[in-house]
């Protein structure tokens, strides 16, 4: 009886609370998905720095470049491809034009324990792989961020077309609504793997479960990834956003696989 | 557990339950009492988020609530605040897709009140106000509780509509439905195996209280 009493108190006070105010005053982040575990590190460092909470959304940098402009509430957004930054610097949405916080790459991961990882020579074997399995009448899928709005998948688009991989995999291929998701496919069963970012693969969350190849930079336009406050920020998003650019935020980046300019 | 989501989670059904009732009551009660041309439409109107794919309205929903439309510039003007990310956005969003949930139970509780009882009661002399208080309400309760019910566990399950419209804002705008969501992303399956075991329940016992009430309707119509 108590234990359902203090259930319900619970739910009440889920009910009363319509705007805790810690909650409520912590800034908004808008971050690229490869950011998922980087910049929740990063985050709780900083917390515990200086006591100041974030709230952090993880998504497609193009459907926040989006949100952005049609006034969704973000204080600092963290993109995973400079150009939306610039275009929401050219309409007016941003203080100024950002920096680069780091440079991206993109690997091919896939379930651990498959005993079949491509070598660094042949990075896209899994690619051919999978072709060859087509022919033979299984589909083993191919996963990759969705290129129409998600800045890792353009860089797969771009790798596999490099490759001359585009247009055979059409029928393998699965499409993530960002990088993240994408990773959650290529790690399926169904698939033979996917093209994602570096900085998920060095997770500690994903690192018993896959395994990887990084693709040569050279493949694809280089994943730079640039932040910008937006005109909503606070001084909490500021701090935030320069302490990101210092030593200590660059460390946790360069853990999860990022490089600096 | 994210309790914030789910507190957004029970704010929003809630709400949604609160100032949609009235609404459902009055409209349910029109259309089933009332003859006039274009009711079919009007119905069709009311059902439409029944079949309606939530990416659809969705769209439109982010479209009218923009600064440059008329709904959203509006609700700039009177408030000075947007609609779209917001908790004021996705309460509108969820009223509009509920509204079969709750027009269809009550209006089909009033189709079943005798037209001779309602007589009876003019002619003891009974206004049209207390005619609704004394003798209809009492009738299409369980038709109220279930609108009630269902609205409420629908609400807490929308999913498209929401994440169309809504932006996953921790304590304004992620529901539980969408937390779950971003749990999957994120890789964390042991949080969204507790935030979807907890909806299911919370949606079972729901269907148990509607499918109870009607069960005991039959058998006391017997």
């Amino acid at each position: 009886m108590l234990k359902a009493k203090s259930a319900h108190g619970l739910l009440l006070a889920c009910l009363l609370s319509t705007s805790a105010p810690a909650i409520a005053a912590a800034p908004i982040v808008a971050a690229a998905s490869d950011l998922q575990f980087a910049l929740t590190e990063a985050a709780e460092q900083f917390q515990q720095e200086t006591g100041y909470d974030l709230r952090l959304n993880f998504g497609s940098s193009g459907n926040f470049r989006r949100q952005i402009a049609q006034g969704a509430p973000f204080e600092l957004y963290l993109s995973a491809d400079e150009r939306y930054v610039q275009a929401l610097y050219e309409e007016g949405h941003t203080q100024d034009e950002g920096v680069i916080y780091a440079i991206g790459r993109l690997v091919w991961m896939q379930q651990a324990g498959r005993g079949d990882l491509p070598s660094d020579d042949a990075p896209l074997a899994g690619v051919d792989a999978a072709l060859e399995a087509q022919e033979s009448g299984t589909n083993e899928r191919i996963a990759l961020a969705n290129p129409e709005h998600a800045p890792y998948g353009v860089a797969a688009q771009q790798t596999l077309e490099h490759a001359g991989r585009w247009e055979p995999t059409e029928a393998l291929r699965v499409l993530g609504e960002n990088v993240s998701q994408a990773a959650q496919f290529a790690l399926s069963d169904d698939a033979r793997g996917g093209l994602v970012a570096y900085s998920l693969a060095l997770a500690p969350s994903l690192r018993e479960r896959s395994e990887y190849v990084l693709i040569p930079q050279s493949w694809h336009e280089p994943l730079r990834q640039r932040m910008v406050l937006t005109n909503q920020a606070g001084d909490v998003a500021t701090a935030f956003y320069q302490w990101l650019q210092q030593d200590e935020g660059q460390a946790i980046l360069r853990t999860y696989g990022f490089s600096g300019e | 557990m994210d309790w914030s989501a789910l507190s957004v989670s029970l704010r929003l059904a809630g709400f949604t339950c609160l100032i949609l009732l009235p609404v459902a009551i009055w409209l349910g009660r029109a259309l089933a009492y009332a003859r006039f041309r274009g009711k079919g439409l009007c119905e069709a109107f009311v059902a439409l988020p029944l079949v309606l794919p939530p990416t659809v309205l969705g769209f439109y929903l982010l479209l009218s609530f923009g600064r440059d439309a008329p709904v959203g510039s509006l609700w700039a003007d009177l408030t000075g605040d947007g609609l779209n990310f917001t908790f004021t956005g996705i309460l509108l969003a969820s009223l509009i897709a509920n509204l079969p949930f709750a027009v269809q139970p009550i209006q089909r509780a009033f189709e079943h009140i005798p037209h001779n009882l309602r007589e009876a009661a003019w002619c003891s002399g009974l206004g049209p106000w207390q005619t609704l208080l004394r003798i209809e309400l009492p009738l299409v309760w369980p038709g109220i509780l279930s609108a009630a019910a269902l609205t409420f566990a629908h609400t807490l399950g929308e999913f498209g509509v929401i994440l169309m419209v809504g932006g996953a804002i921790d304590g304004e705008t992620r529901t539980l439905a969408i937390a779950i969501y971003d749990r999957v992303q994120a890789f964390d399956e042991q949080g969204a195996a507790q935030m979807s075991a907890l909806l299911l329940l919370v949606s079972f016992i729901t269907l148990g209280l509607v499918y109870g009430l009607a069960g005991r309707r039959r058998w006391a119509r017997g």
